[in-house]
């Protein structure tokens, strides 16, 4: 019989959750869901070695464990701490680390080229979302912005480096899914960037999760650039005999037609299954595939506003009541028009 | 005069070469731990000693030791980090250079203790000559049976390689320092697990800098207890300060623990004195990381005491009115230095230096020099000055590692102490551009402190 | 003259493997990696810069991705991806150098040169830039010149104007 495992008990603004020893807080936080789970732009669970360099999942811990209460002198990257038992966690109850965090995410902006208009990813961009939630309207850098050229990456794959948050997933990627990896992080600083050095072809069978696993429109499909909007466009969960991956995706509609095809993304923006190129860009018929149902889409996601009669409020909007107020009457005016 | 622990010999001609630092007495430290003391009593010793790290943290060194996991089966590594990079800081590049051999030994006995049986020092790689100086000396202490197998006949096994780094600041942090060794970028590693732990190659590692095992030598010499009654409260031994800027006479002193900020200035034996007969302005004690702090509070603490060379009292009064000791870089200001400029090139030293893995930093140093930059050229604004305070905010404590906290706290003692020559160069961008705030009130003796 | 060639194919001589067989010794086995970054100084001392060609050859020695030697010679400054004069003049730019006058020497060496930062004289002689503190606080304003890293203290407007001059009688002697 196999010893017991005895799980530690975590609480994570006020709510008791108990997980296996090892875990992170951020997977501890993920497992009691909703609200407080930290952003994470660039801890990807099914990335070995991930994490710990966006700081956007900062944490205070103001109880180390039941051992040794004493708090943690900073506040830490949750998907990189591993919990102890009886360890008190502090995330949107802490006004420190919303404080910390809307600071991270406005010098993730300052040299960012806010492009959303012309971006694959709006609409389903981590970094949008951070931006609509802890950003102000308005920056505060008034100094010209770092720019690089845009490059192809093969004919599949297109780096938009101006956009990119230097997460890593995508470095990830190629050294776990790809024997040899043929891009990196060149340079150093603020002038670092993602880069073959020499002009190459990335063209792996794997390597399309670069684009899956990008939280930015940095690494975007070639094959469905400009197509449409992702909002105009409806997500079914699909699968195919594949003899190289598990063959499960979403495929992307618009009308009859199938504009692109991802891995099945989780509530954390996670896909399930690493799928190959072939699924990714060279089945595009609904003929290929098996279809499944509707993906599921999140509630608040730009993606479902047209699929969902009811509205949710986003969490910037609930605590203001003048906003709640207007956003009410304009759900009725939107309603009225039907 | 204060004693000489490491520089003992510093003027004895030869004393680079193994003959001369052995007529010396040198090379005692490595038979009398291999033939009469086990690796635990070497820790034993340098735990007695309270010896802290010299590299600028001021970890106790012989407590670092204790935390080395000892697996079995499981080599254990010991690196010298002699990537002497902090601006104000040349210490270890003197030592390698005219007594290299005092590294040498401090390595071979700290190797013992730690049961290591190959170790490296990482010099950075614009040490070249250094570099090629301890190869020499490395050589010269193996002719001699002191390096290779069997050492004096204790059975005991060690190989020291040098290994040069690419240029690279951050490579001084211990994590980014062994990515380097293992032929990476100088990207530090998120913590835990720590080098104690998981270190190079994935093995049991100590880091500790050239000054620390360098000091090592005298500790197993004389005992740590000896070494212990040099200093004062939990600063024992002597330091190697680097001494430059507007002095009389720059260069690297090795003092007791303890002397006066003031002697230490003033005196023929050290700095001999702002030099061209200008007054003191502002100094930095530990190396550019550390607060800067104006004149009246360096030689003085708030309280009114003599400030003293020691980790505790250059650290008394906190960020508010104090600094640290740190790797004892010590910048010296006369009154025609400019504190704009100088963040500023602070400044630009950390964006230039950033790895660029957290986010915080890798933006944040960049936004904080251009910031500076307009202040200085005289297209600043009041809400600049807010503008930097917050921004180093937002990094301090926020990042993987120290360089956010050693970007962001020269920027904000700047703006605590000398805020108003910040808004004299908002309020008279003309003027700020011929001509120099100076002095102003900075060495102004402090109103008494009322409880 | 030199022209920046996108690549430059290069030819390891024997002695400079026997170097790098040298160095990868230093190491356990199976982290020859390690020998990376001495093994690049060695490259540059040969050919005064790192082609991709040169860098690609040591990938190969090394049993390494390219890129991973990609990244490691982009990210330390040491480095030169693109050809520097015969004498790469490095002077301290950081604080306590500038103190002691850094910058004026720094402008003197420009107009001295007629090149701006990064750039190679016409003669292909020299080329200079500014880099963050080198470590010889106490003795500035310092500058090196690679590949052995000569180190120069104390300087003056004279004493570059000197140094400047001698090196340029060596290479004409050469």
């Amino acid at each position: 019989m196999a010893d017991e495992v005895v799980n530690f008990k975590v609480t994570i603004d006020g709510i008791p959750v108990e997980v296996a020893p090892g875990s992170t807080i951020l997977n501890a936080a993920r497992q009691i869901g909703g609200d407080i789970v930290p952003p994470a732009m660039c801890y990807y669970s099914k990335l070995e070695g991930s994490g710990g360099k966006c700081r956007t999942c900062l944490v205070k811990v103001s109880k180390g464990s039941e051992k040794d209460p004493r708090p943690m002198p900073k506040l830490v990257a949750s998907c990189r701490t591993t919990v102890m038992d009886g360890m008190e966690v502090q995330n949107i109850t802490s006004p420190e680390v919303e404080e910390a965090r809307k600071g991270v995410v406005e010098i993730l902006l300052i040299n960012h080229p806010l492009d959303c208009p012309i971006c694959d990813q709006a609409g389903e961009c981590k970094l949008q979302d951070l931006g609509y939630e802890h950003g102000s309207e308005g920056t505060r850098y008034e100094f010209e912005r770092r720019t690089f050229e845009r490059v192809d990456l093969g004919d599949k794959i297109q780096l938009h480096m101006n956009r990119c948050i230097l997460c890593y997933r995508c470095v990830y990627v190629a050294n776990q899914l790809t024997e040899e990896r043929e891009h990196g992080v060149l340079y150093r600083g603020d002038h670092s960037e993602i880069s073959t050095h020499i002009e190459k072809a990335l063209d792996h069978d794997f390597i399309g999760n670069v684009i899956d696993v990008c939280p930015v429109g940095a690494l975007t499909d070639k094959t469905f650039r400009f197509k449409n909007r992702v909002w105009f466009t409806k997500p079914i969960d699909a699968h195919r005999d594949c003899p190289k991956c598990s063959g499960k995706v979403t495929l992307w509609y618009k009308g009859d037609d199938v504009l692109r095809v991802t891995g099945r993304k989780d509530e954390f923006g996670e896909v399930e299954d690493f799928i190959c190129n072939t699924c990714r860009f060279d089945t595009k018929s609904t003929s290929d595939w098996v279809l499944e149902h509707p993906t599921d889409v999140e509630k608040e996601s730009v993606i479902g506003a047209n699929h969902y009669e009811q509205f949710h409020l986003p969490p910037v909007i609930r605590e203001d009541e003048k906003l709640k107020l207007a956003n009410e009457e304009q759900l009725q005016r939107t309603e009225r028009l039907k | 005069m204060g004693r000489k622990l490491l520089l003992e010999h510093i003027n004895e001609p030869g004393i680079n070469t193994f003959d001369v630092y052995r007529q010396k007495g040198g090379y005692r430290a490595v038979e009398k731990a291999l033939k009469t003391m086990s690796p635990d009593d070497v820790v034993e010793e340098v735990k007695k000693s309270g010896l802290r790290g010299r590299g600028g943290a001021g970890f106790p060194t012989g407590m670092k030791w204790g935390f080395l996991a000892k697996p079995e089966g499981v080599p254990r590594y010991l690196v010298c980090n002699g990537d002497e990079s902090e601006p104000g800081t040349f210490k270890d590049r003197f030592l390698m250079t005219h007594i290299p051999h005092a590294l040498v030994e401090g390595m071979i006995v700290s190797s013992y203790a730690l049961g290591a049986n190959t170790s490296y020092i990482y010099v950075r790689g614009e040490m070249m000559p250094q570099i090629r100086i301890l190869e020499k000396a490395i050589a010269e202490a193996k002719a001699a049976g002191f390096l290779g197998n069997n050492i004096l006949g204790s059975g005991y096994n060690l190989e020291i390689y040098v290994q040069p780094g690419g240029g690279a600041y951050i490579c001084g942090e211990e994590t980014a320092l062994l990515e380097s060794l293992e032929g990476k970028r100088g990207n530090p590693r998120i913590k835990p697990p720590f080098p104690a732990i998981a270190g190079l190659y994935g093995c049991p590692t100590v880091v500790n800098n050239v000054e620390s095992i360098a000091s090592v030598v005298p500790i197993v010499n004389d005992g740590g207890e000896e070494y212990a009654k040099i200093g004062i409260e939990r600063s024992t031994g002597t330091k190697l300060i680097s001494a430059s800027g507007n002095i009389n006479k720059p260069g690297v002193y090795e003092i007791e623990l303890g002397v006066s900020v003031e002697e230490f200035i003033y005196s023929d034996e050290y700095c001999g004195g702002i030099a061209n007969g200008k007054r003191l302005k502002a100094l930095v004690a530990g190396g550019s990381s550390v607060p800067i702090l104006p004149a009246n509070l360096i030689t003085k603490t708030a309280a009114g005491n003599a400030r003293l060379m020691t980790y505790e009292s250059l650290a008394d009064g906190g960020f508010q009115t104090g600094t640290m000791l740190g790797s004892g870089g010590f910048i010296v200001y006369d009154e025609d230095q400019c504190i704009v400029r100088n963040t500023w090139n602070f400044a630009r030293f950390y964006h230039h230096e950033s790895c660029g893995q957290c986010s915080p930093c890798r933006e944040g140093t960049g936004w904080m020099e251009k910031v500076l930059h307009k202040i200085e050229l005289g297209h600043g604004t009041m809400e600049d000055i807010d503008l930097l305070w917050d921004i180093q905010r937002k990094i301090e404590g926020n990042t993987i590692c120290p360089l956010g906290d050693a970007a962001a706290w020269p920027v904000a003692a700047a703006i605590r102490h000398f805020r108003d020559e910040f808004e004299w160069h908002v309020l008279n961008p003309q003027e700020s551009q011929t001509r120099n705030y100076g002095l102003a009130h900075y060495a102004d003796p402090l109103a008494p402190v009322v409880q | 003259m030199l022209s920046v060639q996108e690549n430059l194919p290069v030819e390891f001589s024997a002695s400079l493997l026997a170097k790098c067989a040298e160095i990868v010794t230093r190491y356990p086995a199976g982290k020859q990696k390690s020998a990376l970054l001495p093994i690049l100084h060695e490259v540059q001392a040969e050919f005064g810069w790192l082609s991709t060609d040169a860098m690609d050859k040591v990938a190969a020695f090394l049993q390494i991705k390219p890129i991973e030697v990609y990244e490691v010679a982009t990210f330390y400054t040491m480095y030169f991806l693109k050809p520097q004069g015969k004498f790469a003049l490095e002077i301290c730019r950081t604080g306590p150098c500038c103190l002691v006058g850094a910058e004026k020497i720094m402008n003197h060496i420009e107009q001295r040169l007629g090149v701006k930062e990064g750039e190679v004289t016409a003669d292909g002689l020299f080329s200079w830039r500014g880099v963050e503190c080198l470590a010889a606080c106490g003795y500035g304003p310092v500058l090196q010149i690679g590949p052995e890293y000569t180190f120069y203290e104390n300087l003056t407007e004279e004493s570059v104007d000197n140094l400047i001059e001698t090196l340029r009688n060596k290479a004409k002697e050469a």
